[in-house]
């Protein structure tokens, strides 16, 4: 898969919650819901993922609970605390700032010597 | 609540952390069948879209790692991967490790022991109920912890201070239950005494004040645990029973405690009987005598509220109404508060001022190791400085590293300290039932090791530990990563005074002292042993015997002495054979005041000597070896009807009569004013103890002045065991019921304080010794470890070897000469206090002041001998190249 991008860091975070923010996912669920929202073009090693949703759980963005999933495994659901929504809404604005900034810096068109 | 709520959580989940191991593994687990089922879909066998899976995940077991980062660490894990860490470095230096356990095992263990005694016999000394309330009262400006009956009578009954006021006082006695007398040692005591102490009997009751009605009227005896156990093998039924000691019966009432072992600490008894029945034992009346002052030890708690100012207050001024009372008996009645348990003051003092001392120098080791330790410590940082940056420049925070290190370091301390800890509590115990003097198997050291030694030595190693591990803080706060990584080693070569130089001079100067000190104590135990005491122990045999104890009283107490003499004479080849009351050094005495001639007012005050006064038999110099300067010693007519005569020591003579030529044919007055003429000059001797200075002593005529204490003296140049069998069947053979012992005239109780303080700064010598080679043998390693390049560029250009030496090893030499040098002063001031214990110790002496500059020069060799042939072999060529 040629065309996917590697993940800046601190971005994973952001994805999760956003992954989330539709509903309780399992683990194996939000690696599916990411890929499906950025239109696979994102690389993402799976078991990458399990440190960022453990250190999410414990700052209180994420509750997990367990549950049965879809193909009738025993599998842990992670959904947002209200603190999580908070922060997704807070983490997309300045993430958007940042890129329009960027966006627009890599826009101008450079004088060549 | 929520620190709490936190709190509950993090414990939980110490101990839930295998169930969170289990849950994140299941939940990991689950994602890879998850994964393994959406392949199976798309056309993959199981086993197959397992596999791939699980390769997709990556390395399960590094993110279940960093799952459990991300949960966050608590205190407990961070120490237990610390721990784990630790454990780990420890174990590829196994030098090191074991060096440092080693070193902390010793000087923990020292000061444990040492602990354990200042605690036994100091901080703690009685199992009795409230011991922080009860006092022993001494009087007098030389302390003297002895009362006399009468004055104890007034004493207990005019305070206002005391909950009762007991007295006691230790005895001997034949004890016979029915076949073979053994002599046993007891406490005679005041009625009141149980009482007076709050100790409950184990079994039967205790005799109290109600029970005393006059002079041998309560004929009782209460056994302490101890001696039921080993003589009365436990039995219940002893109670009620009637025993004879020294032929007199007496009912034993009860048992005491096991706990009770009695209120002087080196002497356990094997009974308790009332003072009452004194007299039966040995003969002599003193419920009247005012004037035999150095007879009970009088204790007892304080009232509550009652301060010991107040109480010594009370005390004085019953002192004072006995002074005008009774001039002739009392004098100097000034009182003072004590500890029990070492007699007052007068055991006390030494023991107190020794074993404090000890524990000061047991304190200075365990510093001098915590310094050697700790400049192992910073050498090792220096060298894993390299490590140290690696894991700075990859994030580790320096907190973290300094956690890590103090890790260690307490790890090794606590380690070092067990096994310290371990070894105190065997010599402990083994000191505990130890018997120093053979044949008094009253005499104990109870020194059990108990709670307080093992928080003292936990404490201490947790301080140690702490304390070496500082040393390298600084290091590693300084540490600049970049820098290391770049050159390698720290190439700086300091010039200024750095912290370890300052620890290593100041255990150098700790190791000279303590070698000092001990040298002055084998000099001194060394001259004592050759000195003149003014008798000759060598192929001389004791027997020691009380004659009351198996009945003698009055006059048939000479007869018999006379008796035993005459037919110790027979065994062949005995040369003379003496009597005395107790052996000079022997740990016995009796001192009598004297006057001068002239003196009419016999008041205590104007006593013109207190002198010691021995009881002897006409051949007792001839047998003790004793020289006999001038005049006559005593004859067989110097009995009840001849004039009374005395032989006088020098001291005696220069004190009573200005000068030892004119002495002989002169009178003085013994306390109860009978005149007595010299006849007689010897040398002086040694009595009390051998540090003592030149004591006035007089020796009267048995006939004249009996005594049924008794010590006869075996002169003969047979084998001791052959002539101890001799001397045994012939005393059996006068009387069958008569208690004794026969040994060789040693001076095991006069040098015992010596030994002791000599073996114990001994091992303490050779522990900072041993202490200061391995410090200055580490600081010779590193420093020539650190400029090994220098010098092998040095010796590639011609060096020669002096000015190698001199670049490598100056620095430690430096400071063992300034050291050393400290040592030595603190050494010579510290040894006033030795001589106290010590005959003779004095550091002005050349043979000592030799020995310790020597030993230090021996010492410093040996540390840098190995760092030294290192430096001089160094091939430049190699270490070029390994660089």
């Amino acid at each position: 898969m040629p065309s996917q991008a590697q993940l800046l860091p601190g971005t994973l975070d952001l994805l999760i919650l956003r992954a989330v923010s539709l509903g309780p996912l399992h683990g194996y669920g939000i690696l599916l819901r990411i890929g499906q929202i950025s239109g696979n073009a994102l690389l993402i090693e799976q078991g990458a993922l399990y440190p960022g949703l453990f250190r999410l759980v414990r700052q209180g963005l994420l509750k997990a609970s367990w549950g049965t999933s879809e193909n009738n495994r025993r599998a842990k659901f992670y959904e947002l605390t209200a603190a999580g929504r908070k922060r997704l809404r807070e983490e997309t604005e300045s993430w958007n700032r940042l890129a329009t900034a960027i966006g627009a810096a890599l826009a101008e068109q450079p004088e060549e010597a | 609540m929520r620190l709490l709520d936190s709190i509950r959580f993090r414990i939980a989940a110490l101990f839930r952390g295998s169930e969170i191991d289990a849950e994140m593994e299941e939940e990991l687990r689950s994602h890879i069948q998850h994964r393994a089922d959406d392949l199976e879909r798309s056309g993959l066998d199981r086993a197959e879209a397992e596999r791939r899976a699980r390769i997709e995940f990556g390395g399960q077991v590094k993110y279940q790692e960093e799952c459990h980062d991300a949960l966050g660490n608590n205190f407990i894990e961070t120490l237990v991967q610390d721990v784990r860490f630790s454990l780990r470095v420890l174990h590829k230096s196994p030098g090191f490790t074991i060096a440092a356990v080693v070193t902390l095992a010793l000087a923990i263990g020292a000061n444990a022991v040492v602990f354990g005694i200042l605690n036994a016999l100091i901080l703690h000394p009685k199992n009795v109920p409230e011991a922080q309330s009860l006092y022993g009262i001494e009087h007098g400006s030389d302390k003297s912890p002895l009362e006399s009956y009468p004055d104890y009578l007034d004493l207990r009954d005019r305070n206002h201070s005391f909950d009762g006021l007991a007295a006691y006082n230790v005895c001997w006695a034949g004890l016979d239950k029915g076949k073979d007398p053994t002599e046993v040692g007891g406490y005679e005591v005041s009625g009141n005494y149980f009482d007076a102490l709050g100790i409950q009997p184990y079994l039967g009751r205790f005799f109290n004040a109600a029970d005393e009605h006059g002079p041998n009227s309560a004929p009782y005896m209460v056994l302490t645990y101890s001696f039921w156990h080993s003589h009365f093998q436990d039995d219940r039924s002893v109670v009620g029973r009637v025993v004879r000691l020294s032929k007199h019966p007496f009912t034993i009432v009860g048992v005491a405690p096991p706990d009770f072992q009695g209120t002087l600490l080196f002497i356990s008894p094997d009974f308790f009987i009332p003072l009452a029945n004194r007299e039966q034992l040995d003969g002599e009346d003193i419920l009247n005598a005012r004037g035999n002052r150095g007879l009970l030890m009088a204790l007892g708690h304080l009232k509550a509220g009652v301060t010991p100012a107040q109480a010594i207050a009370d005390l004085n001024s019953i002192g004072a109404y006995l002074e005008k009372s009774y001039p002739k008996d009392d004098a100097d009645m000034k009182f003072t508060l004590t500890r029990p348990g070492l007699a007052g003051d007068f055991l006390g003092g030494p023991v107190k001022a020794f074993v404090t001392g000890l524990m000061l120098l047991a304190g200075l080791i365990l510093l001098a190791a915590c310094a050697n330790l700790g400049s192992l410590f910073a050498a090792r940082a220096a060298d894993r400085s390299r490590e140290v940056a690696l894991r700075l420049a990859l994030g580790s925070s320096r907190s973290r590293i300094l956690r890590q290190v103090f890790t260690e370091s307490v790890l090794i301390s606590l380690v070092g300290g067990t096994v310290g800890l371990l070894g105190s509590i065997t010599l402990l115990r083994a000191l505990s039932t130890w018997e120093p003097l053979p044949g008094i198997h009253s005499l104990h050291i109870p020194v059990h090791p108990d709670a307080n030694v093992y928080w003292v030595a936990l404490l201490l190693a947790l301080a140690s530990g702490f304390l070496f591990g500082a040393v390298p803080v600084r290091q590693i706060l300084r540490t600049n990563p970049y820098e290391i990584i770049k050159t390698g080693s720290i190439g700086k070569v300091g010039r200024r005074i750095t912290v370890r130089d300052l620890l290593l001079g100041v255990q150098i100067a700790i190791c000279a002292l303590l070698v000092t000190s001990s040298l002055v104590a084998v000099r001194g135990l060394l001259r004592s042993l050759h000195s003149n005491f003014g008798f000759e122990p060598r192929n001389a045999m004791l027997v020691h015997t009380d004659l009351s104890t198996a009945g003698y009283r009055g006059d048939s107490v000479a007869i018999m002495q006379k008796r035993m003499i005459e037919a110790l004479e027979t065994i062949p080849d005995t040369k003379s054979v003496g009597l005395v009351s107790w052996p000079p050094l022997g740990g016995g005495w009796i001192k009598s005041d004297v006057f001068t001639e002239q003196t009419t007012d016999l008041s205590l005050s104007n006593a013109a000597a207190n002198a010691f006064l021995y009881n002897i038999s006409p051949d007792y110099f001839h047998a003790a070896g004793t020289a006999l300067l001038a005049g006559r010693t005593f004859s067989w007519h110097d009995d009840k009807n001849a004039p009374r005569v005395a032989v006088i020591n020098q001291q005696f003579a220069r004190k009573i009569f200005g000068s030892v030529t004119n002495a002989i044919g002169r009178n003085y007055k013994m306390a109860d004013g009978t005149g007595v003429q010299v006849v007689g000059i010897v040398e002086d001797g040694k009595y009390l103890n051998l540090a003592e200075e030149p004591q006035p002593a007089m020796f009267l005529p048995f006939l004249q002045t009996p005594s049924s204490v008794t010590c006869l003296v075996v002169r003969s140049d047979r084998d001791p065991q052959q002539l101890a069998a001799a001397m045994k069947a012939t005393l059996q053979d006068l009387d069958a019921g008569l208690p004794f012992t026969i040994g060789p005239w040693t001076m095991d109780a006069a040098l015992f304080a010596p030994h002791v303080a000599t073996v114990s700064l001994g091992v303490m010598g050779v522990m900072g010794a041993l202490l200061a080679v391995t410090g200055i043998f580490g600081m010779a390693a590193y420093s020539v470890s650190k400029r090994l390049r220098e010098l092998g560029i040095r010796i590639a250009l011609g060096a020669q070897r002096r000015r190698v030496l001199q670049a490598a090893l100056a620095r430690p030499l430096k400071l063992l000469a300034l050291g050393s040098a400290a040592g030595l002063l603190l050494g010579i001031l510290a040894t006033r206090v030795l001589a106290f214990i010590v005959y003779q110790a004095t550091p002005r002496d050349p043979l000592v002041l030799g020995g310790v500059v020597l030993a230090m020069v021996l010492l410093g060799l040996l540390a840098t001998w190995i760092p030294a042939q290192r430096a001089l072999s160094v091939d430049a060529a190699i270490l070029l190249r390994e660089e």
